[in-house]
């Protein structure tokens, strides 16, 4: 037995990205990247000229030794013209480090800022069954931690890499101008470096994606924890959870030195290499002055160059490690973006010019796309057809595919058979605002934004947002009748009234008091199709009585759908579909199917009409 | 005491504290650095001591080179071989040294900072885990998770790569400036002046950073909140068309954190130029002194080299100590937060010397409570209760009456305001968690499922069941048929949120949890709300026996549930108005009549 915060949260495994190349990998940024280009690219320039400045400034020391120094009583005018000369290239590349920094600030940021708007874009547009499957903890890292490496690549790493790699080819250029055979040295003895760069990437780049699932999965854990607290207090199973949370996080922390590992295996060829090369090249450097093949201001400026390029030699392991970082980030980023929308506005849309309020179900299948063959559809050919104004109860048992219906019918989810028609247009040849604009939903799961209790109510009308008298006026008398249907009146005792924030991160109601705004939000919304998903389960008996009998009035000329377990809600009903199995069994009125229909007498009737009141013994199950 | 209004996480938004609320967070942040880092004191200072001497390798290098030009290559004039060979070698040795002690301690630091990260992850779960509901109803989820990963994340960087660049910064630089000194004296002096500016550069820097970190923290925390509930929110998000107007919401936060990130960057594309210009000015300054003395023959030339090859490398490092100034900032905003957190008392502290109470048999008393949030506004007013154990008593009243605040005392979510709360004659509060837990379960409305398996989940309730006790607790339930009907039966993953489970049935399933863990006194707030009827009339058959010989607590709206108490208790606005068997009440002319007599009428 394995702990409940699972240790293996499983996440959906990408595939076409494995096989991309880095460079391609990254370069799928670009139609991102293109407007930053132009600041990018002066970056660089600017980069570039620095790195060229600093290797310039051995050439002075060189020119200052062998033309004077090494005679003694030289000229003082050349030791101060050179300090000059060293002081005005030092100015230049100051300033131009500023410069580069300059340039690609903006870029890196609003970049970074594009990509994190469109991720949350695509997130939002992607239909609920990739929510099913993709744990939130997973979808923040991605959104959160992946793109700040981005933008860090971007601005700092891309730039760094680029100059660096020709600041190296220059510098080894320059350090030929000083003398063939030390250049030629450096370059021989730099030939490991890049050999263990390559094992670097391969090791480096497993472990880092490795390390980057992990922390999310981690991530998801923490989420999961915090989420499910009063169950995990209830049960005094903090400590169990614990134990569940620890073993990723050592997992994690295994990956992690594993990285540090491949880390240090790159330091170690990175700093000795270079160290043997100059051991190598002031022996033989020293030995070419004596032999007369060279001046000691050549050698000079050849280690004063050679100690410029050290610190770019050194980088590209970092950078090439950020570079992988970031291959993963954008891999992970593209994982997301590239994922199909099969929910989505038709190419060429419908309209419904009258709205009457149709509802027709046309031998609707629906099956989740994982679920295995055996299984048959969880909506297995339901046909039913709801009249404008009319109220349709579904009843069946958990399970028979009432909430699955429901659904389906904003595209939460889209039939895998058959049809679903508003006004007799397919619902898909609706652009989903239309849809969702004829059609609002209050769930069982009342979810509140971190909004004011206006706003929350109001979600489902644009239109009455604004400021001038007129539409706050409309706007107070819509949220009053709704809260009124509701019975929500509540809403006006909290500390600022209807202006009281709620939500994650406002004040904390309770699920009835959830569950009433979430229905007000429905009613406000004033749709033509009403779907409600047993939107009364959490109320008293008293507040269930009046806000039935208001919401009676209101579905009066409103084409409903309402999920019922109860007799009371199956009241609101003009009529009940009887669901078993995903398939309509009966149609009919409330009291016409109690009196026919045996399951249905077993699905609704409440125990006391069996057992004939209350305080007696509850006897043999009946019907089943 | 002024600081008490930055204790815990109070304060955490506030960028413009006092001097001494700054320091009270400091030290208590510190004191946290502290006992993560004691126990790893040994491992600590060997590994320093590794970076002492393999720092001082690495800088031995340009000495060496002056030594090999200066003598060497007078030796070699007249053909001495040696001194020039042995220059040679001994750079050869201290570069090989040096690049395997760096990566030693590469590893080693990875080691530790790892360990210190996992006691801190720890630590954080646990306490959180610990804090009672009152702070959990008042600072979000979204503020939880991000202190448990964003924030942590800042000090695993910190730990990860800002500990090297500290001690390449500090030592090398260091090492570097006594190798000048060693060299030359006079240079030494240069580089010294040198510090003057470097010291108001850095100040500067530290300075303007501190504020522009703190809001950095703060506008990445909002977008992790708005992010997460609109992916947990995104049916409802889609069902309102709520997706632009969150786009646009979404849009100014990012734009927030975005000028913040902009801010920062800014500042030290001003100190990192402004480094390299102090450096270059040394430099020349060095040479213009050192190339006077050279021409007069008072400094050898490889002397000089060397001087201005350490000079130029003193300042490299400084670039690092930024970006170690960096990262320490946010790892140190960070670090405060935490330890806000973590200095956030439960109200309902565990005892220090609990009572142990084995095998409850579930007698609950009230006696003399009162409960209020706030004071002077009681929440439920001064009251006495006598639960004999065994019983099954059922809280019935209107939203808001206080029946959930009865239920939460019970199961010691809060601690009364007022009197005691015993169970078998032990207060409450002396009790362990462990012994508590196990004689009171509490199933609410909200069945929150955890991922992972059906089975898994139901196993919540007593970690070391066998899959046949699991199986049996779902069929007492009646949650075995829907669950044998899942894709993988008990080994289906009921994924995010349980998203494909229906909410009748994960109340099905948590109800098979409480069943699995067997309690002495079982609460059941609304635990049935969201059943089908069949299903519930199978979980009151489950319930008689589930119940015969155990206390009970149950609160529902709907009636029906009340059919299986012993005793009814009305309450009204905090105060119990009613108290008395169900037949007994129905009978008279009171409250619970009244809502029977409704709620027969709602049937049918």
């Amino acid at each position: 037995m394995s702990v409940p915060l699972s240790e293996h949260a499983q996440q959906p495994h990408r595939s076409e990205s494995d096989d991309l190349s880095t460079l391609a990998s990254i370069s799928r940024l670009y139609p991102y990247l293109r407007p930053a280009l132009p600041r990018i690219v002066l970056g660089m320039f600017a980069a570039l000229l620095a790195s060229v400045v600093s290797l310039t400034i051995p050439m002075v020391l060189q020119h200052l030794v062998d033309g004077t120094l090494l005679h003694r009583g030289g000229s003082r005018e050349a030791v101060v013209f050179a300090a000059l000369a060293i002081l005005g290239l030092g100015m230049a590349e100051a300033i131009l480090i500023s410069l580069r920094r300059w340039f690609v600030l903006q870029p890196g940021t609003r970049v970074e800022a594009t990509l994190r708007n469109s991720l949350y874009a695509k997130l939002q547009n992607l239909p609920v069954s990739f929510h099913d499957k993709w744990p939130s903890g997973q979808l923040l890292s991605r959104a959160v931690g992946d793109l700040n490496l981005i933008r860090r690549w971007l601005s700092f790493g891309l730039v760094l890499f680029i100059v660096n790699v020709v600041t190296i080819v220059v510098g080894f250029g320059v350090l030929f101008y000083y003398h063939w055979l030390l250049a030629i040295v450096m370059i021989v003895l730099s030939i490991p470096l890049w050999i263990a760069g390559y094992f670097f990437e391969r090791k480096y780049h497993v472990v880092a994606r490795r390390s980057q699932d992990q922390a999310g999965d981690l991530a998801t854990a923490v989420e999961e924890s915090v989420h499910g607290i009063r169950v995990l207090k209830a049960f005094g199973r903090g400590r169990y959870a614990l134990k569940g949370f620890r073993a990723q996080a050592e997992e994690l922390r295994g990956t992690e030195l594993e990285k540090a590992r491949a880390v240090a295996g790159l330091w170690l060829w990175l700093l000795m290499v270079p160290d043997v090369a100059f051991a190598v090249c002031l022996a033989l450097g020293v030995w070419l002055v004596a032999g007369h093949q060279l001046t000691v201001g050549q050698l000079l400026a050849f280690f004063a160059t050679a100690t410029v390029l050290r610190f770019p030699i050194e980088s590209i392991g970092f950078l090439l490690s950020m570079t992988f970082d970031t291959r993963t980030a954008v891999d992970r980023f593209f994982e997301v973006l590239s994922t199909p929308n099969d929910i989505d506005d038709p190419e060429a849309p419908e309209h419904i010019d009258a709205p009457r309020g149709e509802l027709m179900f046309d031998d609707v299948h629906f099956r989740y796309e994982d679920a295995p063959e055996r299984f048959p559809d969880l909506v297995d050919g339901i046909t039913l057809t709801l009249q404008p104004g009319e109220t349709m109860a579904l009843v069946g048992l958990t399970g028979s595919g009432k909430s699955t219906l429901t659904s389906l019918v904003p595209r939460l989810y889209d039939v895998t058979g058959g049809a679903i028609k508003v006004d007799g247009v397919d619902i898909r040849d609706l652009t989903l605002d239309e849809l969702r604009t004829r059609v609002a939903m209050a769930f069982e799961d009342a979810t509140l934004f971190s909004a004011s209790v206006r706003d929350n109510v109001l979600l489902g009308r644009p239109d009455l947002v604004g400021d001038d008298p007129e539409t706050r006026a409309a706007a107070d008398a819509q949220l009053a009748e709704a809260l009124e249907v509701a019975q929500a009146a509540f809403a006006y005792d909290l500390p600022e009234g209807v202006d009281t924030k709620v939500g994650e991160e406002g004040m904390s109601l309770s699920g009835g008091q959830r569950q009433r705004l979430a229905l007000a939000r429905a009613v406000a919304a004033k749709p033509s199709v009403l779907v409600l998903d047993d939107p009364l389960s959490a109320l008293d008996v008293d507040t269930e009585a009046r806000v039935t009998e208001r919401l009676k009035r209101v579905l009066a000329g409103t084409t409903a759908l309402v999920v019922a377990h109860r007799p009371s809600t199956v009241m609101l009903a003009d009529r009940v579909a009887l669901l078993e199995n995903g398939r309509v069994t009966d149609v009919g009125g409330h009291s016409e199917l109690l009196a026919r229909n045996e399951h249905y007498r077993f699905v609704i009737s409440s125990l006391e009409d069996e057992e004939g009141g209350f305080g007696y013994e509850i006897e043999e199950e009946v019907g089943a | 005491m002024s600081t008490a209004t930055v204790t815990g996480v109070a304060g955490e938004e506030r960028s413009d504290l006092n001097k001494d609320e700054s320091r009270a967070i400091r030290r208590r942040s510190m004191r946290l650095l502290g006992s993560l880092v004691a126990p790893m004191k040994r491992r600590l200072i060997i590994t320093m001591a590794v970076v002492v001497v393999s720092t001082a390798l690495q800088v031995a290098g340009p000495a060496l080179i002056g030594i090999g030009i200066d003598q060497g290559l007078a030796a070699l004039r007249s053909h001495q071989w040696a001194p020039l060979g042995w220059t040679a070698v001994a750079y050869l040795v201290t570069g090989v040294a040096g690049a395997l002690s760096i990566s030693w301690y590469t590893v080693s630091s990875a080691q530790i900072s790892q360990a210190i990260l996992i006691e801190l992850r720890t630590r954080v779960f646990l306490h959180t885990q610990r804090l009672s509901l009152e702070f959990h109803e008042s600072y979000t989820s979204g503020r939880i998770i991000s202190r448990q990963t964003s924030d942590l994340d800042s000090i695993r960087e910190l730990l990860d790569s800002g500990i090297n660049q500290l001690v390449q910064g500090v030592l090398y630089s260091g090492f570097i400036a006594i190798a000048i000194f060693a060299v030359d004296w006079v240079s030494g002096v240069v580089l010294l002046c040198s510090l003057v500016p470097l010291y108001f550069l850095i100040r500067w820097f530290q300075k303007r950073s501190q504020t522009l970190f703190r809001v950095q923290r703060v506008a990445s925390a909002k977008l992790i909140v708005h992010f997460v509930e609109t992916m947990t929110g995104i049916r409802a998000v889609k069902a309102f068309r709520k997706e632009k107007r969150n786009e646009k919401e979404f849009g100014d936060l990012v734009e927030d954190y975005r000028k913040v990130n902009a801010d920062t960057i800014q500042l030290f594309g001003i100190f990192d130029p402004g480094l390299v210009m102090i450096g270059n000015i040394t430099v020349a300054i060095a040479l213009l002194i050192g190339g006077f003395r050279v021409a007069d023959g008072a400094l050898a030339i490889g002397s000089l080299l060397a001087v201005l090859l350490y000079a130029r490398r003193f300042f490299d490092p400084m670039e690092q100590m930024a970006m170690f100034y960096n990262s320490y900032q946010s790892a140190a905003a960070a670090l405060e937060k935490v330890s806000g957190v973590l200095e956030e008392q439960p109200s309902v502290p565990e005892p220090a010397t609990p009572t142990r109470l084995e095998g409850a048999h579930g007698h609950v008393r009230f006696d003399e409570v009162s409960f209020h949030y706030k004071p002077g506004r009681d929440i439920l007013p001064l009251f006495d209760l006598d639960v004999p154990a065994g019983q099954t008593i059922a809280l019935v009243g209107s939203t808001g009456a206080g029946k959930s605040t009865l239920a939460k005392l019970v199961s010691r979510f809060y601690d009364p305001s007022a009197g005691a709360i015993t169970l078998d004659d032990v207060d409450l509060r002396e009790l362990s968690s462990e012994d508590l837990r196990r004689a009171v379960v509490m199933v609410t409305q909200e069945a929150y499922l955890f991922s992972g398996s059906v089975a898994e989940n139901i196993a919540l309730g007593k970690p070391e069941a066998s899959i046949d006790e699991i199986r049996a607790a779902a069929m007492a339930v009646g949650a075995h048929d829907f669950i044998e009907a899942l894709p993988d039966g008990y080994n289906t993953d009921v994924n995010k949120r349980g998203g494909r489970v229906s909410a009748g049935q994960r109340q099905l399933i948590s109800f098979a949890r409480a069943f699995l863990a067997d309690p002495a006194v079982l609460i059941l707030d609304e635990a049935t709300s969201s059943l089908d009827i069949p299903s519930e009339r199978l979980v009151q058959q489950a319930l008689q026996t589930l119940l015969a010989d155990r206390t009970a607590v149950i609160i529902a709206h709907r009636l029906s549930t009340v059919a299986i108490a012993d005793r009814v208790l009305v309450m009204e606005h905090g105060r119990i108005v009613e108290d008395g068997a169900p037949a007994e009440l129905i009978s008279g002319t009171g409250r619970f009549a009244q809502l029977h007599a409704a709620w027969r009428d709602s049937l049918v």
